[in-house]
């Protein structure tokens, strides 16, 4: 164990970084909380005094409100499904051995290096457009009707963009899980006269519980807040308005910077009621 | 029920021929050991037999009836591994009853087995646990219920006493013995230590470069052994080798003779030595003596016998116990 003088040094040496870290979240809380209170808008008069709860009672009459929580959580709870699911089924495929493995595995990860903005203009012009979009032509060529794909399935692209960009992060971590997984379990359980999908659900999933739990929390800390895929696609327009995208509204389209803040402080709420949620349904899975 | 018969089998890695044709034959309820060296292919041939490996060619026949094709759960064995490989987010009860569960047993009847076989394996105390909860020796003793539980044809042991103490070591040899003669079941058992093979078996089969040596019972293998490998890796401490005069006065090109069958005496012998580390274990002596030419004579001597270190002895073989080589290394 550490001595009293070691434990001191510690807590010396730490403190910068804790500083630190405290100031750069405590800091920007403060001044939400702060700013939530106040009636202040920027190009109307500046700070104009005290608003009580006005903020707070106005953000969540709004007529936008409900329809944007709903939103955020289709969008994080779809991404989560797909990302997961396709995630397990990608890492089982690239653990076995084949040719070119280095190559593919560097493919696979590839969308992730790409930036949100990026990736988004991409699938919207080059894929989903309805005129020059490749999902036009094989629509057009089976003879269909070529989808308009950002208005009419709003939802389901936004999620389809998404999940593009987080499937290789939910596949490298599952990867690296089920390479951890000791062979001669499988071999044993084949003994045992277990079918595939008998040791997929008795062996390979529980195992890789863990690694699904991360992947869901650390997907669901930045699912919460997405931006970037809906400003340059939608524009929050055809029901894809989630919370983060309302706040930007209520800050910068309506210059009130009072409701924004507002409204994320109901953004800190949400996510704390949805990490509750999580941390009892998963959370279990990170002890043992 | 448990005979199995190998023809003409053998197993390429790649370009690598791990294990050149060979045949065998296990006899029901037989306690087979494969011995050899680390690298020698007795494991390969164990995952062969279980199914684990496809054979590049050959046949297996099991009961009479061809498994060289079937799947490992089709051939009605049961395997331990070395790393025991229980399922680690399963308690020990839902161990020992997956293959059941898998076999798709009666939930009753498998309740009744694995009562059994947790009573056989002193297990009862720890059916609600965790693998992770238990000690080595513990785990092992699932490992050996889970197998049992399925009533095979014949076990599979995978080296399963390597991850343990040398003291649990013996308890458990006695127990997997023990319990072979209660099932009277047919065992295969895979290890590098000779020590683990001359105890328990009821036939050695002696492995080197995938090769069978030789097939006996344990005193045939330490009696007579057909050629300088064997002879050398059966037996502990090792039997000392021997060329040059001594052995052509025997016409042979080398002799060997063990470290027990060498008579010491102060005043006369066939060989002259220094003695270098003697270790006293009480019971016995074992002596490294260093002869003039340089080589190295083990001896076994008896426990009450002093000598110092640096100290000139004489040494004499006994000469009914001398086995003599021919230049193969084959014995004449």
């Amino acid at each position: 164990m550490a001595t009293q003088q070691s434990r001191s040094a510690a807590r010396l040496m730490m403190a910068p970084a804790v500083i630190l870290l405290l100031g750069w979240m405590l800091v920007p809380l403060t001044m939400t909380l702060w700013f939530s209170f106040r009636k202040y808008l920027p190009l109307r008069g500046g700070d104009l005094g005290w608003a009580g709860f006005d903020n707070y009672t106005r953000f969540i009459g709004s007529s936008s409100f409900w329809p944007s929580v709903q939103a955020t959580l289709v969008i994080v709870g779809g991404v989560l499904i797909i990302t997961v699911v396709l995630g397990i089924i990608l890492a089982l495929l690239l653990d076995q051995p084949m040719w070119g493995q280095g190559v593919v595995r560097i493919l696979v990860i590839a969308p992730f290096f790409v930036m949100p903005t990026v990736s988004a203009l991409v699938w919207k012009n080059m894929f989903m457009d309805p005129v020059n979009g490749l999902f036009a032509y094989v629509w057009k060529f089976f003879g269909a009707a070529p989808v308009e794909w950002l208005s009419q399935a709003s939802m389901q692209s936004i999620i389809m963009i998404v999940s593009w960009q987080w499937l290789p992060f939910a596949t490298l971590i599952l990867l690296t899980a089920v390479q951890s997984l000791d062979s001669e379990q499988l071999e044993a359980a084949e003994m045992d006269g277990a079918s595939f999908m008998s040791r997929f659900w008795y062996l390979i999933l529980p195992h890789l519980a863990r690694a699904i739990t991360i992947v869901v929390l650390i997907q669901t800390i930045f699912l919460l807040s997405i931006f970037a895929e809906i400003f340059v696609t939608t524009g929050g327009a055809f029901g894809t308005k989630t919370l983060s995208y309302l706040i930007f509204q209520r800050v910068l389209e309506s210059q009130n910077v009072g409701l924004g803040s507002a409204g994320g402080v109901y953004a800190i709420i949400l996510a704390n009621i949805v990490a509750i949620f999580l941390m009892r349904i998963v959370g279990k899975n990170l002890d043992a | 029920m448990g005979s199995i018969t190998l023809s003409k089998v053998s197993k390429s890695f790649g370009d690598v021929e791990v294990i050149p044709p060979l045949d065998l034959e296990i006899n029901d309820g037989e306690f087979v050991v494969f011995v050899g060296p680390s690298g020698c292919g007795k494991s390969t041939l164990l995952r062969l037999i279980a199914g684990l490996e496809d054979l590049t060619s050959g046949a297996i026949s099991i009961d009479g009836a061809d498994a060289t094709n079937a799947s490992p759960a089709k051939r009605g064995l049961a395997m331990v591994f070395q790393s025991y490989a229980l399922y680690p987010h399963m308690s020990v009860r839902k161990n020992i009853n997956f293959p059941l569960k898998m076999a798709g047993m009666d939930q009753a009847e498998a309740d009744k087995r694995i009562n059994a076989a947790a009573k056989v394996l002193n297990l009862t105390d720890y059916l609600d646990r965790r693998p992770g909860q238990l000690s080595g020796g513990q785990r092992q003793r699932v490992a050996i219920g889970r197998a049992i539980v399925r009533e095979p044809s014949a076990f599979l042991f995978d080296e399963p006493l390597s991850n343990l103490d040398a003291a649990l070591r013996v308890n458990m040899r006695l127990e997997i013995c023990d319990l072979h003669k209660t099932l009277a079941t047919t065992m295969i058992y895979v290890t590098h230590d000779q020590v683990e093979a001359m105890t328990m078996a009821d036939k050695i089969v002696v492995l080197h470069d995938g090769y069978i040596e030789q097939v006996g019972s344990p005193l045939e293998l330490y009696e007579s052994p057909v050629n300088k490998f064997v002879a050398g890796f059966i037996g502990s401490p090792k039997m000392n080798f021997v060329t040059g005069p001594s052995a052509q006065k025997r016409n042979a090109d080398s002799i060997g003779i063990r470290p027990e069958h060498i008579d010491v005496s102060s005043e006369s012998g066939e060989w002259e030595g220094v003695v270098g580390v003697s270790e006293h274990l009480g019971s016995d002596t074992f002596l490294h003596v260093k002869l003039a030419d340089g080589g190295m004579i083990n001896v076994r001597a008896s426990g009450d016998l002093k000598v110092k270190y640096g100290e000139k002895i004489f040494m004499s073989p006994q000469e009914e116990r001398i086995h003599r080589f021919d230049p193969q290394g084959l014995t004449i």
